[in-house]
């Protein structure tokens, strides 16, 4: 007992690490986990991880809101002393796009999918340097179990391999020990997908006499029993021979518009391999709009249609006149001023006056106004 | 980097407060521990230039350092491990048992080193990660039976760089003593 005293910092060490070796042992031998330590450590850390986290959307939120709105004021003005009616609607529409965020897609995408998805949040990474597991703030409470899928509109992202009430951690397809079946679109050649840490995700097993060419996509193949087969995994980067198979490496597509919102697939159902890539996010626009006829006259829009130009009020009214002018028979540039005009009176069509008039052989007034001939 | 003469003699049986130890209170202790945990479960989601820091580790590192006791590191890095073996995908006592060993480590080689030395603080926090992620690796291959998966280049880099954040934190830290005896 006195060695024990005296040495008294050895024998706490050699103990906690005893105990600590023990509870690993156990851990690994069983392939089981100490569930109550996991679960009191995420609920002390969760509910802080989501207030920081709603914080940082809320004040995001407003900084972007208030930019946009800053900007849509400045816009709006340089175009409406630029281009006026036409080009505002153009940036109203721009606007809107521009604000369609991801989540929408993600809606869009939950509800064209034929698999069951519930979408959840990332609140968090997994600790330890160079982690790539996730937090989500769902877990076992929403339906979420060990094992599921996780994907986005792009594409696939990882698979849960931990859940609790209100959370689960997600295992990123970057991560070394990560692996997924997949098959190539063009050639439909089934490898291996799997993490490499910081390089980019390698597909493996396939062979060097297989015809695999950068710009390929791969698929999920469904061989996994994870991911449902279909869903894109992402696009070759590059490609080589290798001493018996082929040496590819991905972009995963899933995780290039960043991680912030996914979609746990709860109920897969396989699908298709495409025959075509994936198609790129294409924006519908709407057709321009109509020019306003109401407020000119008919002839007048014939002019415009012809290339006359009857764009403005200004160019409506210079156009009145100049026929009110010609069926007074006033010649412009001759009478030494302004006509005596009866501005109620309604102008024939152009052709009438130039009949009756005896100036017959005067040259068409200028749209600008008075000109000598 | 001065030699404590008087504290180099006995090395383990001294259980008292150290001349020249630092006291902070527990409530502080656990706070900075939750504090550092937080950051790395939370921080490199907003700036992923961050996720090369472990503030855990040197809050491992600090205060057995600056306590001057081995069995506070004990404490310390058994809590601070296992914490953070909670909150990841490994089996709990992975990094519990690699901070367990630093968190001696550091409080024993307090007593030889004047731990407020900015050079001591910057050369011992280097070796400490080293350690701690050489610790690690070897005990992903010799228990999980995974690759040992470090690239020296990189951890090295990520050495240095966890030792210069070190200096302005530990002075940080320093703020929050109670105070010395000694």
């Amino acid at each position: 007992m006195e060695i024990l005293y005296r040495f008294r910092n050895l024998t706490a060490l050699l103990g906690v690490l005893l105990t600590q070796l023990i509870l690993l042992g156990y851990q690994i031998k069983s392939n089981g986990e100490v569930r109550l330590i996991r679960v009191w450590a995420l609920g002390a850390v969760t509910p802080l991880a989501r207030v920081i986290e709603a914080t940082r959307t809320k004040t995001a939120h407003f900084i972007d809101d208030y930019i946009l709105l800053a900007r849509a004021s400045a816009e709006n003005r340089r175009i409406k002393a630029a281009l006026g009616q036409q080009q505002l609607e153009n940036q109203r529409l721009r606007t809107e796009l521009a604000t369609a965020d991801r989540a929408h897609a993600l809606a869009i995408f939950e509800q064209q999918s034929p698999s069951k998805t519930i979408a959840a949040r990332v609140i968090g990474n997994a600790t330890g340097i160079g982690t790539r597991v996730v937090i989500l703030d769902r877990g076992s409470s929403s339906g979420i179990e060990k094992g599921m899928a996780v994907i986005t509109a792009q594409g696939i992202v990882g698979k849960i391999t931990g859940v609790y009430a209100n959370a689960a951690y997600v295992l990123l397809l970057t991560d070394s020990s990560f692996a997924a079946g997949v098959i190539s679109q063009k050639a439909r050649v089934r490898g291996t997908l799997r993490g490499e840490g910081d390089a980019a995700p390698a597909v493996e097993l396939i062979s060097n006499d297989l015809k695999i060419e950068k710009g390929d996509w791969f698929y999920t193949s469904g061989d996994d029993r994870i991911f449902p087969k279909g869903l894109p995994v992402g696009q070759v980067t590059s490609v080589g021979p290798g001493r018996v198979y082929q040496e590819i490496q991905l972009l995963p597509s899933g995780l290039e518009s960043g991680l912030e919102e996914v979609l746990v697939v709860v109920d897969g159902v396989h699908g298709r391999i495409p025959d075509a890539p994936p198609p790129e996010q294409s924006v519908r626009l709407l057709a321009p709009p109509p020019t306003d006829t109401l407020a000119a006259p008919a002839d007048s829009n014939a002019n415009a249609k012809k290339g006359g130009g009857l764009l403005t009020d200004a160019d409506r009214m210079l156009d009145r006149y100049r026929k009110i002018g010609l069926s007074l028979g006033h010649v412009f540039g001759q009478s030494g001023g302004a006509p005596n005009y009866n501005i109620n009176l309604n102008p024939a069509p152009a052709t009438a006056p130039r009949e009756a008039s005896s100036a017959q052989d005067a040259p068409p007034p200028s749209p600008l106004g008075a000109v000598k001939p | 980097m001065s030699l404590s003469s008087s504290h180099a003699r006995d090395d383990f049986a001294d259980p008292g407060l150290r001349s020249g130890s630092t006291k902070y209170r527990p409530l502080i202790v656990a706070g900075v521990a939750l504090g550092a945990i937080l950051f790395q479960v939370y921080i490199p989601r907003l700036l992923q230039v961050l996720s090369y820091l472990e503030l855990p580790l040197l809050v491992t590192i600090y205060f057995p350092l600056m306590r001057r006791s081995p069995l506070s590191g004990v404490a310390v890095g058994a809590g601070i491990g296992l914490l953070q073996d909670a909150l990841s995908n490994n089996p709990l006592g992975m990094y519990g048992i690699s901070k367990t060993l630093l968190g001696y480590m550091a409080g024993s080689v307090s007593q030889r080193f004047d731990d407020r030395n900015p050079s001591v603080r910057l050369i011992l926090s280097f070796v400490f990660f080293l350690l701690h992620q050489l610790l690690y690796g070897a005990m992903q291959v010799a228990l999980r039976g995974q690759p040992f998966g470090l690239s020296p280049v990189r951890t090295l880099v990520e050495a240095i760089l966890n030792a210069l954040v070190a200096l302005p934190f530990f002075s940080t830290l320093d703020r929050l003593k109670l105070g010395s005896a000694g």
